[in-house]
């Protein structure tokens, strides 16, 4: 009997050490691919929604790294992530409105919001955190409606439903020249006009990547490596001198410090905020569906996730019009490929991603992370 | 013997007790135990010899009574701050970190006791330090070829050294041992009894063993207790508790299970 699974466990690593190192290197291939992409976005694709999009990616990234903090290498499930995300947001915008589009009130504002979704992480943990995961998602889950009636109800700062709308610092602000020609025009760089916009994309993908590479160096730590301990056994870690309450309120207060710094990079983008873009459960959902599809536990999964998912919601319905119009003398094709049925087909690839990524991209790529 | 061990206990349990419902899996034990002395636990099974480990190692709380280690009263301590205390534990079913490595395993251990758990920006792999600690632990219980495969892609045998590679690495003044060979190959055990008996040279040490092998008991016991019933029967020396009537009922029957 223990033959058997000697011989086996002796076969099993070989194969799968070569698979594992080809999937390893087109983990990394596509993640600098992809970073090589939102590092020379706006020269690549200048085009307004372009960039929308490339800067609505970077924000996710990080906003979905630190929530793989927490169910990919901690095993924490929350449904606070867009709560955290809301206070940074919320934060800079309410400063902005209140002091002037200045950077004091971003750092201000901004500031108070990490503080904030510190303090409310270490309560939440601290009170919660010993119980079982279903109830702490359960306290989290509460939480993060509360925040939402809040922000609605508290309208004369947060503006309700409607939101809040400002301006940002002078030097984002696409009249802004950051060099300018012999004619006192901004300067052009392979035909881009370096003006407040693109130090507006450099503010977000630097401080983006900033965050992505903190979060990288947190998960190949000493912390990190008792992270994923309290994930494959609890009980173990506890008796190996880990105090697992503290591990786990650490980090998520962590994750929670690092979605409310999302929250400001995002605030300082959109020139507003609102429910819709920063609390809502359908950006839960996204970030959910990011982190699983791109794999939990692995960090690059969040990469690959987020630019499939952002590139299918913004992309799916024209490439659908495209095919819609490309096959309009066939019968049914057209039907099935009209635009209005582009969640469908995104609901499609979901389950196709799941089949043959049971652990996600990255995660089923590299041999690891966690299974669902 | 007992006649050189020092006479203050390392550790000790007064009068514990817990009850499940209304069984009592640990009735009313009171027993201390030595450094440098190696005390084999036996009974049938069921008899409350890892429940009794448990209220020690602090993954129950007790109903009733204290342990204490040295003079301080440990009984509502957590696991980990016992862990951190001196106390050790490897578990009677296998309990390790299933989906990392086997280094990775041992250097969680090594971590823990160094202290190190808490840095947020220190490369764990740069740490070399415990990575070797780690590796030397790992070649203590012959599992040195194992160190980048994956726990769980361990034989059972393996996985029962690398439970006690984990407690090794805890380096903790108190030993527990909860049947480490069992379900280990004849020609496996020994490893794990030589390295028992290498850690016994070191006379700061106190060890507990539940372990139901006649000849380990013969070769290694200093002291043997025997637990019936959640009661502790018999306590004293291997020749003598050996002899009484009840242990051989008891503890032959278990040895005749143990061959079947
Ligand atoms: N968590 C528990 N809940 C209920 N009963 C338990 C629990 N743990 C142990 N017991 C009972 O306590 C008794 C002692 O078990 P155990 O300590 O595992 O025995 P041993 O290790 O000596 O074989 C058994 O009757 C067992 O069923
Ligand atoms: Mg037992």
């Amino acid at each position: 009997m223990a033959q058997t699974t000697s011989a086996i466990g002796a076969a099993v690593p070989n194969s799968k050490a070569g698979r594992t190192f080809a999937g390893r290197v087109t983990v990394y291939g596509l993640v600098a691919l992809i970073g090589l992409a939102l590092a020379l976005a706006p020269f690549l694709f200048p085009d307004v929604r372009s960039q929308e999009v490339a800067a609505r990616i970077c924000v996710f990234i990080v906003l979905v790294a630190s929530y793989d903090l927490l169910i990919g290498y901690t095993g924490i499930v929350s449904f606070a992530h867009t709560m955290f995300f809301g206070l940074g947001a919320y934060g800079t915008a309410i400063a902005i409105k209140t002091m002037g589009p200045g950077f004091e009130a971003i750092l201000l504002g901004g500031g108070i919001g990490i503080v904030a979704a510190l303090v409310l992480a270490l309560l939440i943990g601290l009170l919660s955190l010993r119980v079982k995961a279903i109830f702490f998602a359960m306290v989290t889950l509460a939480a993060a409606s509360v925040m939402m009636v809040l922000a609605s109800q508290l309208s004369d700062f947060t503006g309700g439903e409607d939101g809040i709308t400002y301006s940002i610092p002078k030097l984002f602000a696409p009249a802004t020249e950051l060099l300018a020609d012999a004619d006192g025009k901004a300067l052009r760089l392979f035909g881009v006009a370096l003006n407040g916009k693109l130090a507006l994309y450099y503010f977000v993908f630097i401080s983006a990547l900033v965050l992505f590479l903190g979060m990288l160096r947190i998960v190949a730590s000493p912390l990190g490596s008792v992270l994923q301990a309290i994930r494959e056994n609890e009980m173990r870690a506890e008796a190996i001198g880990y105090r697992v309450v503290v591990y786990r309120t650490a980090i998520f207060c962590i994750a929670a410090g690092v979605a409310a710094c999302a929250g400001i990079l995002r605030a300082v983008w959109l020139k507003y905020t609102g429910p819709e873009v920063v609390l809502s459960f359908d950006i839960m959902i996204d970030i959910l569906l990011m982190v699983v599809i791109g794999g939990m536990g692995t960090m690059w999964g969040a990469v690959i996730g987020v630019v499939l998912m952002t590139l299918a919601q913004y992309y799916l319905k024209d490439l659908m019009a495209l095919g819609a119009e490309a096959s309009s003398a066939l019968p049914i094709v057209p039907d099935l490929l009209n635009p209005e049925r582009w969640l469908l087909w995104l609901g499609l690839c979901f389950i196709l991603l799941v089949y043959f990524f049971p652990a996600g991209i990255a995660g089923t790529l590299m041999g690891k992370g966690v299974r669902r | 013997m007992r006649g050189h061990m020092p006479s203050s206990p390392s550790i000790r349990t007064e009068n514990l007790s817990i009850h499940f419902g209304g069984h009592a899996a640990v009735n009313n034990v009171t027993c201390a135990f030595h450094p440098g002395e190696l005390t084999v636990i036996v009974g049938p099974n069921g008899a409350g010899k890892t429940t009794w480990f448990n209220l020690v190692s602090g993954q129950l709380r007790p109903s009733a009574g204290r342990i204490l280690l040295g003079e301080r009263d440990i009984s509502r301590l957590a696991p980990s701050e016992r862990a951190k205390a001196g106390i050790g534990r490897a578990f009677q079913l296998t309990n390790l970190f299933p989906k990392l490595s086997v280094l990775e395993n041992v250097r969680l251990a090594v971590q823990s006791r160094a202290r190190q758990g808490g840095r947020l920006f220190a490369r764990a792999a740069a740490l070399t330090g415990l990575t070797d600690k780690a590796m030397h632990y790992l070649a203590e219980t012959n599992l040195t070829g194992a160190a980048a495969l994956l726990a769980s892609a361990l034989p059972h045998g393996d996985q029962r050294k690398l439970e006690v590679a984990m407690l090794l690495a805890m380096e903790p003044d108190i030993f527990m041992f909860d049947e480490p060979t069992a379900g280990m190959s004849v020609d496996e055990a020994p490893i794990i009894l030589d390295l028992i008996a290498r850690i016994k040279a070191d006379t700061s040490r106190t060890i507990l063993l539940v372990e139901h092998k006649m000849d380990v008991v013969r070769a290694l016991a200093d002291r043997i207790v025997v637990l019936h019933n959640g009661e502790l029967v018999a306590d004293g020396d291997p020749g003598e508790v050996m002899a009484l009537d009840l242990v051989r009922e008891i503890y032959l029957g278990v040895g005749a299970e143990e061959v079947a």
